[in-house]
This record gives structure tokens, sequence and C-alpha cells, in this order.
């Protein structure tokens, strides 16, 4: 049967494009497959994980134990390392095979790269960037109702509407857009690391996960490019998005920003965290900027977040702004920091800094 | 030899953003700017002029007033512009958008040795995706979030950034670039190019210019050519207050709180 | 009256802005702490097409025009004093002499390295026994048949210890005027830096625009090719006064900055300032204050760029003079410099008198634009002259 985006029935399925490195799978890869595990059980469909790589069948399995029914594998010397070309061609030609109703890619460098170029190709829409998403309208409502400032009972919403509503930032964080894409298959989007949960890890549910190996043709001259190397960088970057604790530095270290770096790197110590840092921080030279926090930074939301003389712009609060607990020290009690933050400190951080360090010293003997 | 930019004027998210008592922003409230991507995208292709004295054509679809920044980027190095504007592009989502800027492009003619540079994301969509979605509609390579970029003989080399380190990535011309802010410093308009830049030609490319491009359909343009729509936009609610912790002992405070939560 | 800005200038106004945030600023506290000529800004100046603003393509200009060139000096002075200055005295004191006076030869020589930054210029009058009493020059040249030589010192030269060109005057013998008398005739004389007999002496240690090289110039038998008489023998004069009315539009345009730099910063320190409960902007007094200085800085405003008008104008060949706009706009923005300097630093209280708020500096370096090229007085006496003649 020819393929034709606009036959929107004739679309099913939810699949997940697993993206691996070197032959691990990315920690997205788990936070997506448990997101659209709910998204696929609203729809009453299968949930397809999809992996391309070489010889990588062996990993295929571990996306089941988060909800996979099924992981798709395409395996070929010539996927081992990320091309737009080839990713591209096996996804599309596959997605022409099979059609699934949905298609979600976790939003790395590399799936920002190879999401466009397919929705581009397959003639549908593609949402960047979601950080929120809904299928049942019921479900929906009542996010909006806890996420923004509409006043949902006087608006009318279609119950039987099972688009998917995918929610993203814009405007730098100050606007919440939901994007659908009602006339075309499948529904596609990028999703924001590090901002859906991941399940528990089930090993029954691993073990039974079905692989199958859906045929492709792919040769070199579908790649029109080459890489030439992939290099780690030389510094070990730091993980901000897996810390249970993150410490941020901003403007407010600027008359001595190595003593009030140096703070942040022991007040991290002390409570198990990594050190994070604002946009300016990061601009001004004193920080590398895989430390940076914000809109353009990393989105974080750890146990606990200590905000450092940040005055709390909203592009730095767009990356934070989830953390469970938010403590903030600034010199300026009318800081807009101290409006996210559940607990505020109104103080110059390098006095109040070591003071905070020999209390936690303490109360931590104290136990 | 070309060097061919798309560009996009946007309103500076950066700054100060006033939203209106209906929860929409108040675009007024912002000032306009070239999209810092966009910029390094030009200071990518100024270079290339410099080290082989390619043209460099600006290229933005936007409302007539865009023509100011388009004379700005001339200002600053570019040889000429086009501005891409009708009533008929009016409401396009990335889809539509890269269809029609595809479409200027082919007319604006692309060859072997041309590169095609691009913005990595725009500050007010953010969606990263017209720069591959041109690509690909154009049928070109393409490497993105270039950090560092050499052209020689027809051959682009990019250093492709990752989130912990880098590709090094090659790919034959014609091919499409994106760029992110750390590629270069942008460098400023000239006093000179300031003073010639509304005597350099600009093109304005309206429906009719477009419309014979195959990829110009009545349902590939515009809101209707748009697979994606806004269903809702709304702004996120304050947080509410916290609590601030007063008096001489507040660290002490502080940390007593973390003890009973049992995070320390 | 149109006071509109052209598109150009607009778009010129907001690249010096962006450049003066950027790259100038940063570095005004440095520049003025350590008295360090800031010889990275002028390249990049130069690489911008700053050191040649107004001057034509044809001898390496930007092709712009003089408002835009005191908008320049204005928003460089705005974050930094001694950057404005720079390229005031290069362009005023140094490039456009020899573009209004010099033969096709000089221009063809000096205009174009001048505009590219390639060197940097000054103009040397000033003496010892000659300050307001500019007639008193005492620096002869000699006419040695194939060549001139030049004994004398000048002091208080700005740019001395970083230009290659030297505007110098000089008193080339003595004539009888119209009422007998004999007076001196002076001339004028490009000098180079690397001319035989020529050497730059004293640095000035000095109460503002510390960044900015003011040396002595030394000529002892200093020997330079006769094709380096600027203008008419004996009308040298008259090219150091028409000179100086240029250059009286660059020094008000830096008055301006300075005094327009300070109000903004004073403006967003009172806002941020709380006492008694309350920001001090919230206080009458600062109101008024702010207020009047603010009107204040515009009106002389208005003054700096109706004189770069009418000098546009007059290259356009309007035959108009400028001399007392140019006057009058010295003389009323620095003036304007100093009274808003020194009542926003009183805004400031303390801190405005550490050295961690710029507003000290701006007030140090607002006093100069009272007393070089010109007095105050001096301009006093330019415009009673033409009033009541």
């Amino acid at each position: 049967m020819a393929y034709d985006c606009t036959d929107t029935a004739a679309f099913k399925g939810v699949w997940v494009f697993c993206e691996q490195r070197e032959g691990k799978l990315m920690p997205t890869d788990f936070e997506l497959i448990s997101e659209a595990r709910k998204l696929a059980d609203e729809l009453g469909c299968e949930l397809s994980g999809l992996l391309l790589g070489e010889n990588v069948e062996g990993i295929a399995k571990e996306l089941g134990g988060y909800g996979a029914d099924k992981v798709l594998v395409c395996d070929s010397p010539l996927l081992k390392d990320y091309t737009t070309d080839a990713y591209t061609k096996v996804i599309c030609d596959v997605i022409h095979e099979y059609k699934p109703e949905v298609f979600l890619i976790g939003a790395t460098n590399i799936g920002r790269d190879l999401g466009p170029r397919c929705a581009a190709r397959l003639h549908t829409g593609l949402t960047a960037d979601a950080t929120h998403l809904d299928i049942d309208t019921a479900k929906y409502m009542d996010f909006l109702r806890t996420s923004s400032t509409i006043d949902v009972d006087s608006q009318k919403f279609n119950m039987e509407d099972r688009n998917l509503k995918m929610t993203r930032p814009a405007f730098g964080g100050h606007l919440m857009a939901t994007i659908i894409c009602p006339r075309f298959r499948p529904q596609m989007s990028t999703v924001r690391p590090g901002v859906m949960k991941k399940s528990a890890f089930d090993a029954a549910k691993a073990e039974a996960c079905q692989i199958v190996k859906p045929a492709f043709e792919l040769t070199e001259a579908d790649c029109k490019t080459k890489v030439l190397s992939i290099e780690k960088a030389a510094k070990k970057m730091v993980d901000l998005i897996g810390a249970d604790v993150v410490v941020s530095v901003g403007r407010g270290i600027s008359k001595d920003p190595q003593a009030g770096i140096k703070l942040a790197e022991e007040l991290a110590a002390e409570l198990g965290g990594v050190v994070g840092a604002s946009r300016a921080v990061v601009d001004s030279g004193w920080i590398s900027s895989d430390h940076q926090v914000g809109q353009t930074g990393k989105t974080v939301h750890p146990k606990i977040y200590v905000a450092l003389g940040i005055s709390g712009a909203i592009q730095h609060v767009a990356g934070m702004q989830d953390s469970e607990m938010i403590i903030a020290v600034n010199k300026n009690d009318m800081a807009p920091i101290f409006g996210v933050a559940d607990y505020g400190i109104c103080g110059d951080l390098f006095k109040v800094v070591p003071q905070l360090i020999a209390s936690i010293k303490a109360a931590k003997a104290a136990e | 030899m070309k060097a061919i930019v798309c560009v996009k004027q946007v309103p500076d998210t950066s700054g100060k953003v006033a939203v209106n008592e209906n929860g929409t922003l108040d675009r007024a409230s912002m000032a306009t700017i070239t999209n810092p991507d966009d910029l390094a995208a030009v200071e990518a292709a100024l270079r290339l002029k410099d080290q082989t004295g390619c043209e460099v054509v600006v290229v933005t679809m936007g409302p007539p007033p865009a023509e100011g920044m388009l004379r700005e980027l001339i200002a600053r190095g570019a040889d000429r512009a086009v501005l891409v504007s009708g009533r008929e592009f009016g409401g396009s989502d990335t889809f539509a958008t890269s269809q029609i800027l595809a479409a200027a492009i082919n007319k604006i003619g692309v060859e072997k040795g041309d590169v095609v540079f691009c913005g990595r994301q725009a500050i007010d969509g953010d969606t990263a995706q017209v720069g591959p979605q041109i690509a690909e509609k154009l049928h070109l390579p393409q490497i993105t979030y270039v950090a560092d970029v050499k052209v020689e003989d027809g051959v682009v080399t990019a250093k492709r950034m990752l989130e912990d380190g880098f590709m090094m990535i090659q790919a034959e011309t014609p091919c499409l670039l994106t760029c992110v802010k750390e590629l270069n410093e942008p460098r400023y308009m000239s006093v000179g190019g300031i003073f010639e830049c509304y005597s350099k030609p600009m093109d304005v490319f309206d429906y009719n210019a477009l419309k014979d491009d195959p990829l110009i359909e009545v349902d590939t343009i515009g809101l209707k050519g748009s697979p994606t729509n806004v269903f809702k936009s709304f702004t996120p609610p304050q947080k509410g207050a916290g609590t601030m912790l007063e008096g001489d002992d507040v660290a002490a405070q502080m940390a007593g709180i973390l003890a009973a939560k049992h995070l320390i | 009256m149109d006071f509109t800005l052209s598109k150009e200038q607009l778009m010129v106004q907001k690249m010096y802005r962006e450049f003066a945030q950027n790259e100038v600023k940063p570095l005004a506290a440095e520049v003025d702490e350590q008295e360090r000529y800031p010889e990275e800004t002028v390249a990049k100046m130069a690489k911008l097409g700053m050191m040649g603003i107004y001057f034509p393509k044809k001898y390496g200009g930007a092709g712009a025009d003089v408002l835009s060139y005191a908008m320049a000096v204005e928003e460089l002075s705005k974050v930094c004093g001694t950057t404005g200055v720079i390229v005031s005295a290069h362009t005023s004191l140094c490039a456009a002499p020899i573009f209004e006076n010099g033969t096709e030869e000089q221009k063809m020589k000096y205009l174009p390295k001048l505009c590219s930054g390639e060197w940097v210029g000054a103009f040397g009058l000033t003496e010892p026994g000659a300050g307001t009493d500019a007639q008193g020059q005492q620096t002869t040249a000699v006419d040695m048949g194939d060549y001139w030589l030049l004994n004398g010192s000048k002091i208080f030269i700005t740019n001395a210890g970083y230009a290659n060109v030297f505007i110098i005057i000089a008193v080339t013998g003595t004539v009888v005027n119209k009422k007998g008398r004999k007076v001196k005739e002076i001339s004028a004389f490009i000098v180079e830096r690397t001319d035989e007999g020529f050497s730059v002496g004293k640095h000035e240690k000095k109460m503002g625009i510390r960044g900015s090289s003011t040396c002595e110039l030394i000529m002892e038998d200093c020997k330079i090719p006769k094709d380096r008489l600027l203008g008419v023998k004996g009308k040298g004069f008259q090219v150091a006064m028409k000179t100086l009315d240029g250059g009286r539009i660059g020094i008000a345009s830096q008055a301006l900055g300075i005094a327009q730099g300070a109000l903004d910063e004073t403006v967003a320190y009172v806002k941020e300032r709380k006492q008694f409960g309350r920001s001090i902007a919230q206080f009458q007094n600062t109101q008024f204050e702010l207020a009047e200085m603010k009107a204040r800085v515009e009106a002389a405003r208005l003054l700096v760029y109706r004189a770069a008008m009418k000098k546009q104008a007059a290259m356009e060949g309007s035959k108009e003079h400028y001399t007392v706009e140019a006057a009058e706009a010295k003389l009323i923005a620095a003036r304007t410099a100093s009274d808003v300097t020194r009542r926003c630093l009183q805004l400031f209280g303390g801190y405005g008198y550490t050295r961690d708020y710029p507003i000290e500096r701006m007030m140090r370096d607002a006093k100069i634009t009272e007393i070089y090229e010109g007095t105050s007085e001096v301009q006093m006496m330019v415009i009673s002259g033409d009033l009541l003649k």
C-alpha cells in the first residue's frame, strides 16, 4: 500500500528512537520509554523502541524493562556512528513500512539533528524539545490547571480528542506552547532530556521484550558526510543532570570569582553534589560551559538546588525551577530568585556560605 | 563561490519580557534583534569571504521591517540581501518556513563550492528545525552544531559539538551548516559599511517570485502548509513564595531544616 | 530644523554603543588606574573605520559625515574619556588639517594611513610660554634651502607617545602687518616621528584622561623636507585656528559624552541604593537634580550636533562658518560636564568617592574639557568677538 502521511487511521503504535553512542544506550532513552509507555497505554497500542547501530542487538532488551513491548533493531557497520543521511534513510524507510502513529526522539544534539530531517522527509510535523506529553484530554486539562494561568474550566475541550498534545517552552522559557499535529502522521516530537521520569526497571518485562529486525537497504553511497573522528572533551564534563544536589554560582561571585567557585565546591562536597553556574558566569569565562544551568544550558531537577549570587532571571529559572528544594543566597532582597526559592537568605554569599558549610558539618556530626 | 546565510529577526527574549493580562506575550515590550546563532552563521560566512573572496548573500523570511536587519548585515560585510516576504507565507510553522526558504535558495542558486549557513536555533521558536529541513528539501548534506569550520577545495571540514565532546565531520559542497553562538565572535558593522549598505542590492521575493518552484504549493506554505498548529499557549504560573530566613543564625537554621528532611 | 538622525546615523550610533559597551567600558578603569593608552582598542576602532569617519573614501576615510564622527566621540566618552579624546585629537587635529589644507600629494601620502589607523596623529601648537597666548610661539622653522630646520618644544600634546604624524606650528620669520607693526610670520608643518632631531619627551601625570598619552615634543635641529609645509607659508596661525574650530566640536562631543555617561550611571545607582527604607530615586532632591542635569545635557547635545552639522555643510561647500557654533558648543558642553559629574558624584555619596564606581573618574576626566583646545575663556573671547563686532 502506498505511504500516505495524511491517512491518519492507517498509523498505529508508539515508537521511541533509542540513541546509542559507542554501543551504550543514552540515559534519556529510558526516560522516554517510561513516558511513552503511558502514552501507548492511553492509546491502547504497542510501544516499540527503534535502535540503530552495529552489533547492538545485545543492549536492546534493557529497553523492555522500562516498558517497551518490542525493539526494532537495525544493524549495520554503516550505522555504528551517527550520520544524518544513514540514520534518516533507515528510519524513514522503516517508518514507511510500519507506520507508527507517534514517533519520539530524545532531544540530544544528535536527536535535534535527526528529528527535523526525518520529519521533512516524512512530510509530517515535528515539535521540538517537548517537556510534557499528553494523549488523554482530561489529563491534559489537569496539567493545565497546575502548570498554567489558564482558567481551564471556562474553556471548551474536545474530550474525545486523541491527538498527541506536545507542550514545550518557547521565547526563552517565557512562554509554554502546546503543539498538535492533527492532519499528518507520525506525530513527531523531540523530547528534552532530564525531564521525563524513568520508571522502575522490571527484569521480567525486559526478558519478555521482543526483538524485531526489519529489513532495510543502506549503502556507502547513501552517506553524504564522513565522520573523521569522535573525541571526548579533554576535561571531564560535569554531570549536572544526574546529580542529586547542584550548587550554582552567579554574578554575585564577581568580586572574587575563583574564591566564589571554591566556596560552591566546598558546599557541594558537603551536600554530595556538583557545581553549576548561571550563563553570566560562563560568559565571563570563570567556569566552563558544561556547568551552565538554564534555558540555553542544562535543565536539572535535583533534590536540592542552591543558588548563590544568582538574580533569578527567567532564563536561569527555566533550567532549575522543578528542583525539589531551592535555596537562594543573594545580597538583594528583591532578587527574583527569592520568588522561586523555598528558602531564602539575604546576605553576602562570601559570608553566608562558610557559615552554612560550618553549620552543615556540625549538624552531620551531631547525628 | 557563494556563502548563503539564513537569518531571522527575533524579539530579544533575554531581556525584559512583559506578559499581557490574557497570558500572551507582550511582543512590543521586547526589542528586535538578529538571532544570536544567526550572527555566528553570518560571521562564519564573512570569514569564508575574507579567506576566499566568495560572495555572501543573506536571506530572511519576514515582514518588510526585516530590511533593517538585512542592511545591518550588509554593513558587517555581506554583499547582498534577499527579503522573502508575502502575505501567503504568514502563519508558517518550521516545515512550511523551510519549504519557502528552500525555494528562495533555489532561486538564488546553489552549486558546487557554495555553502549554506544557518544558525542552530532561534531564540523565539527555539526549535532548531528550519536548518536541517532546508537541507532535506535541497538534498544537501547537513552538519549541525558547528563550532569550527574550514572550507578547502570544495570540501567542508567541521567540528560538530556533542554534549561531552565533538565529532569531526567532512562533507562536500554544496552543503548546509548550522552554527552555534560559540563558533565565533561576530564582527561589528563598520562605519564605511553602514554608509554604503543602502546602496547594495536587496531583492524582495514575494509569492509571485517563488510560486513556480515545485516546493511552493498552496498546501505547503503558510498556515495551510503547516503540519503543526499551536493548540494552546500559556505562561507558566509564578511559584508560590518561599520562606526568607532571618536572624544571625540563618546558616544554622538552614542546616537544621536540611537535617530534619534527612537531606544531609 | 530637522532633529531626526538618518538611517545610517542611527545604525552607526547603534554600532558605537555596542562597541563602547563591549570593548571600551571593560577597560576604562584599568586604563585610568594604570595610565595606559589602550592600543588594542585603537586597533579595533581602526578596523571599523573609526579613525577616519568623515573623510571621503578617496582618501581612505569611511565616507560618513561630521555628525557621525561627533557621535563616535560622544559614545566612546560616555564610558571612557581617554578613548574619546584619542579619536578626537587624531581626527580633528591631525587628519582634518591635512584634508583641509594639504596638497593632493600630502593628502594621498598621509590620509589613507591616518584613516586606516596605521598611523596615529597629533597636533603641536601649545608651548611652555604659549597657551592661550598662542601667538607667543617660540618654535622656529628656518628655510635652509632644501629642507626646513625646526627648533623648539611643544607641551601637553595629546597622543604624542603613540603618534606617527604631528602638525607643528612654528615661526618662520617676521612680517610687517597692515598697521605697520612687525609681527611673527607663523606657518604649519607636517612632522613625522622618524624625522631627524625630533623626539617625544616628558609624559605628563594628569588629574584625568590618564590613559591619554600627553607629552612634550622636542625639536633640536629637526630636519624636515621642504614638501612638509602645510598650506601657505605665513598662514599657519589661520590653519591652527581653523583646525581648532573643528577640534572644539570633537572636545564638545567628548564633554557631552562624559556628562551623559555620568547621568546614566547615576540613574542606575539611585534606583538600587536604599536609604530610609526606600530607593534614593524616590526622594525629590534626587529627582530634581537628575531632571535639571538631564535638561542641561540635552541642551548641550543640541549645540554640539548643530555645530557638527554646520561643519558638514561647510565641507559640502556652503560657505558657512561654524567657528562661533563650535565655541558655543564647547563652552556649554564642557561646563555642563564639570557641573553634572560633580553633582552626580554627590548623589552617589560616599561610594561615589571610591574608585569602585566610575563617577569620580568621570569628574576628573570632565575638567580638562574646560581647558584644552581653547579654554572656556578663549571660547568666550571668540563668541564675544563675533557678537560685538
